[in-house]
């Protein structure tokens, strides 16, 4: 694999039953294409808190990932409400998850710090009422 | 050990996901937050949980965990069978509570 592979997906907001297909896409085809499982991983679970992010708080988006030979860009944008406080998004525990996704399991708060734990790179740009952009990184190490 | 043999050391039900049954298990994690169990869980673990979710099943696929055991009989959603029989994830049931099953578990690991 020489040259990059770019994928797009629309993540439909609110549709519970939908979110994750994006990050399973994409650990199906990172499988396919021989990487290592500790990097698909990573992918997977820092690509999924994502996904189901833009579901559950800001009514979708978009997910456009980059494969490198070398590394994994994933780049997750919403029009959603933004981020008022990022610090405090990032801490384990803070959540704003309604009670009725609260009850599918959702809600600890630790979708954020999982993806900074499993990435090597985050980004977090938000506006209030505009919406939110990240920019997550994945190195692949042989 | 694998699921397969887990399923009958414990007497667990098999309720979706036929094709993961040769799955390997190294391990055990206890929890039903997702994100935090998405977080914490190890590639290999039986998850035992009470989630019976298509949700639970997406965290199960993209963590890579063993199988879920799904504790007090605790019920799983149709379309959440759907999709662990599609990606091969065993979903066992037992009555038992989450702990002494965890207990058996850990036993049987021997760790
Ligand atoms: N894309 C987003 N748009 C708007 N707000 C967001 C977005 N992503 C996260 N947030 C805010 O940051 C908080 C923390 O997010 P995080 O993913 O860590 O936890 P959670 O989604 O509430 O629960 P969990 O991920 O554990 O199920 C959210 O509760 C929400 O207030
Ligand atoms: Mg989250």
């Amino acid at each position: 694999m020489s040259e990059s592979i770019n994928l797009k997906y629309i993540v439909p907001g609110d549709d519970f039953t939908r979110a994750g297909e994006a990050s399973g896409a994409v650990k199906r085809k990172l499988k396919q294409l021989g990487f290592n499982s500790d990097v698909i991983r990573k992918v997977a679970i820092a690509m999924y808190e994502g996904e189901i992010n833009m579901v559950i708080h800001a009514g979708g988006g978009e997910a456009d990932v980059e494969i490198l030979p070398d590394k994994i860009h994933i780049i997750l944008a919403d029009q959603g409400p933004g981020i008022p406080d990022i610090s405090l998004a990032m801490k384990e525990g803070w959540s704003t998850a309604p009670d009725n996704v609260r009850s599918l399991g959702f809600g600890a708060g630790m979708g954020l710090p999982n993806i900074k734990k499993y990435s090597d790179e985050l980004k977090i740009e938000t506006e209030l009422g505009k919406g939110t952009k990240l920019f997550i990184t994945v190195n692949v190490s042989n | 050990m694998t699921v397969n043999q887990l399923m009958k050391e414990l007497n667990l039900k098999l309720i979706a996901g036929n094709d993961g049954l040769d799955n390997e298990i190294s391990g055990g994690y206890c929890g039903d937050l997702l994100s935090w169990v998405m977080g914490r869980a190890q590639s290999g673990d039986a998850w035992i949980t009470i989630m019976g979710n298509l949700n639970a099943i997406a965290v199960a696929v993209l963590a890579d965990v063993s199988c879920i055991i799904l504790a007090e009989n605790a019920s799983c959603d149709d379309d959440a069978k759907a999709r662990a029989d599609l990606e091969g994830v065993p979903v066992l049931s037992t009555e038992e509570q989450a702990f002494p099953i965890a207990v058996k578990l850990s036993k049987l690991l021997g760790i």
